[in-house]
């Protein structure tokens, strides 16, 4: 058998299909992040929460109303991206002239609410969702079993980074938004509606932690506490990418899934911490995060 | 940054709480009976104990009339949010401020560890039902406190030697890479090897995880026919949503849940943890006694009690009793009492209270039923077997507890 470090191949290439699929992941709820952060200015620290009512909308759609899972892909999305958008419209633009820690803040203390209240209705020892009737059983690649539905995650979460990253850097909307955060005086001369703008693209952020919620449902058992674990690593993500990097979001997050996947493998004690460890050698090195541009 | 915020919020909750109690006239303990319930309301061990064991503790006090000999019975409650400061802090309020006679609940190890030491500083009581650590009345044990329900060692004693004897000589442990984890680890280590098996792997994954993918995978590479997982709450859960989906049962391996709790296993459906072998300290179905007072509890609560909810009426009850029978609420001497007078209840068979504090009783091994064999939303168990009181826990002869001469 070839050994790659005293590990088998087989083994080893599992592995990294694993970190892979982890990096979608990350990438998909650090996007979110960035394009806040990249175009609002905002920390968004909501951001684990919103995650966690897009798997729990999905769950209680399912229960309450039988929508199956397709379609709260695409409904669970756009409810809860419509809540961030209610969110930005009514409280966070009434300090949005102030530092950005107030941002911070406030985000913070509504994830708490959400939280805590979701605790006390439902408790946090979660509840499963079922895998869907299409996606259930696996292949077997030859050197690991892969459940179906993690291909599928791979598949949907790159695809949906994609898309938004070519929104963004490639259409005329996106040029709007990224000349709207640089200069909103000067756009709202041309006759372009930014405070409308901004609403959107928070709703669209949001949106995109609902649809990461959504995904993960069938994989993690759905629970109040599910976002504020991932909340953290999602945010080394962003920093190490460069704080506001689209690119930057997508790329670190494949990488650090990658690396984490490994570490997991030859020395599985400091899988949690690694990513924290890449985040304070990239910061010392490059402040502004691989991606980012020096201010 | 959260811990932070933590701190500050609990510094700033215990100010109040401290404020508030100062304002208040302090009582005679002879006015009441006093009980602080103390557990975690609002985290990862809230479902096994948390409101719903409040619920308990008021459903027996309730039962026993609300008075002792004409003395009323109040409750406290707290949340010790996990968190030995605050809950030794709480303790020490309680005694100091309010009287409280006797502290229940208590889950997180931890906590109960420092707690535990407040009582024995203060001249307390504590009954600790929600625990794992055996430590906890080896040598942690004080003449103040009594571990009611279940400890790591009945645990890896029960299933790790039924799994054993049923063939499973080959295990991989999944360990979280803290006290609980090892310790657990330990206790099945040595219950493996000493039936014959052995342990060919494992991995010490953080605390807590949600991915183990890679840990299954690795498990899967292994070879072991049994998977063991010494582990808790949600981690437990996430090693075994993650196994179901990579197959691992189907590929011939098996796992071995070294504590799971009625919960657990709620949260993740018969689907994922069929077969799954565990041992237990009380099962809400396992007889007539159980299934009546289970179910006046899901009439008040609307879920089924877990065995530490359960285990909290039951020694909320002995103790009251033994206040009743002595007249007192002095905790030497009720102490003494409640080790003297053996339970026999709904909860516990054949049980007594050792002299290093430890209430043995029938523990039992169970299986998780298939989704076929189930009848309703709560009926997950099968009871195969009993582990006798006296067999079920660490003899006393192994004992490193200071009250016990050996």
């Amino acid at each position: 058998m070839t050994m790659i470090f005293g590990v088998p191949l087989a083994v080893f290439m599992g592995q990294l299909m694993l970190g892979l699929i982890n990096g979608a992941f990350y990438a998909l709820l650090s996007l979110g992040l960035a394009v806040i952060f990249g175009l609002l200015k905002i920390v968004n620290f909501a951001h684990g929460a919103q995650y966690m009512l897009g798997a729990f909308a999905a769950l209680l759609g399912l229960q309450y109303l039988g929508l199956d899972y397709w379609v709260a892909l695409l409904l669970v999305p756009l409810v809860v991206g419509g809540l961030g958008m209610l969110i930005e419209r009514f409280i966070l633009r009434r300090i949005a002239h102030l530092d950005h820690l107030y941002g911070l803040l406030l985000t913070f203390g509504l994830a708490l609410i959400f939280e805590g209240s979701l605790i006390n209705l439902f408790g946090v020892s979660g509840s499963s969702y079922p895998t869907p009737a299409a996606l259930q059983g696996g292949v077997n690649l030859g050197f690991m079993f892969l459940p179906t539905y993690r291909a599928w995650v791979l598949v949907a979460a790159l695809g949906v980074c994609l898309a938004t990253w070519f929104i963004i850097e490639r259409t005329r909307l996106g040029a709007y938004l990224r000349a709207g955060t640089e200069n909103p005086a000067l756009m709202q001369a041309f006759g372009v509606n930014v405070p409308q703008l901004i609403t959107l693209t928070y709703g669209f952020g949001v949106a995109l932690a609902a649809f990461a919620g959504v995904l993960a449902a069938p994989l993690y058992p759905v629970s109040p506490t599910m976002g504020s674990s991932l909340l953290i690593v999602v945010f080394a993500v962003v920093v190490i990418g460069g704080m506001g990097s689209i690119l930057g979001a997508i790329v670190t997050g494949l990488a650090m899934g990658l690396i984490e996947g490994l570490t997991k493998v030859y020395y599985p004690e400091a899988a949690n911490t690694v990513i924290f460890l890449v985040m304070v050698v990239v910061l010392m090195l490059r402040p502004a995060g691989l991606f980012g541009k020096e201010t | 940054m959260t811990f932070d915020r933590k701190t500050l919020a609990s510094s700033i909750a215990l100010a109040a709480a401290t404020l508030m109690a100062g304002g208040a006239q302090a009582q005679m303990s002879d006015d009441a009976v006093r009980i602080g319930y103390l557990a975690d309301m609002s985290g990862t061990y809230r479902d096994l104990a948390g409101p719903g064991g409040l619920e308990a503790l008021e459903m027996a006090v309730e039962d026993f009339g609300g008075e002792v000999n004409g003395t009323p019975i109040e409750i406290f409650s707290a949340d010790d949010r996990n968190s030995a400061d605050v809950g030794a802090n709480t303790v020490r309020g309680w005694i100091d401020e309010e009287n409280v006679d006797l502290v229940a609940g208590l889950v997180a190890s931890s906590v109960t560890i420092a707690v535990t030491k407040v009582l024995e500083a203060n001249d307390g009581l504590g009954i600790v039902s929600g625990s794992a650590a055996s430590s906890i009345t080896d040598e942690h044990c004080t003449p103040n406190h009594i571990h009611w329900v279940y400890d790591t060692y009945p645990l890896a004693n029960g299933t790790a030697k039924a799994v054993v004897e049923q063939g499973g000589d080959s295990w991989f442990m999944l360990t979280a890479d803290y006290a609980f984890g090892h310790a657990l680890e330990g206790d099945v280590t040595r219950v493996v090897e000493e039936n014959g098996g052995e342990i060919v792997g494992g991995v010490h994954h953080p605390f807590p995880t949600s991915d183990f993918s890679s840990y299954i995978l690795q498990a899967q590479g292994s070879g072991a026919k049994i998977v063991g997982l010494a582990n808790a709450g949600s981690d437990t859960v996430n090693a075994i949503t993650t196994a179901s989906q990579f197959g691992l049962t189907q590929s011939g391996q098996q796992l071995a849940g070294l504590l799971i709790f009625l919960n657990d296993v709620h949260a993740m459906g018969l689907e994922a943890t069929q077969g799954l072998l565990l041992t237990t300290g009380w099962y809400w179905d396992m007889d007539d006694q159980a299934r009546e007072w289970a179910e006046r509890y899901f009439e008040r609560v609307g879920r089924m009690p877990t065995m530490v909810q359960a285990g909290i009426y039951s020694s909320t009850t002995h103790y009251l009793n033994a206040v009743a029978e002595q007249g007192t609420d002095d905790p030497e001497a009720i102490r003494a009492a409640m080790a003297e007078a053996p339970i026999e209840d709904f909860f516990a068979r054949n049980g007594r209270i050792r002299e290093d504090g430890r209430m043995v009783h029938d523990m039992y091994l169970a299986q998780v039923k298939s989704p076929e064999a189930s009848e309703g939303e709560w009926d997950v168990y099968e009871i195969l077997s009993t582990i006798p009181a006296e067999e079920a826990y660490r003899p006393l002869a192994e004992s490193q507890c200071k009250l016990v001469n050996n």
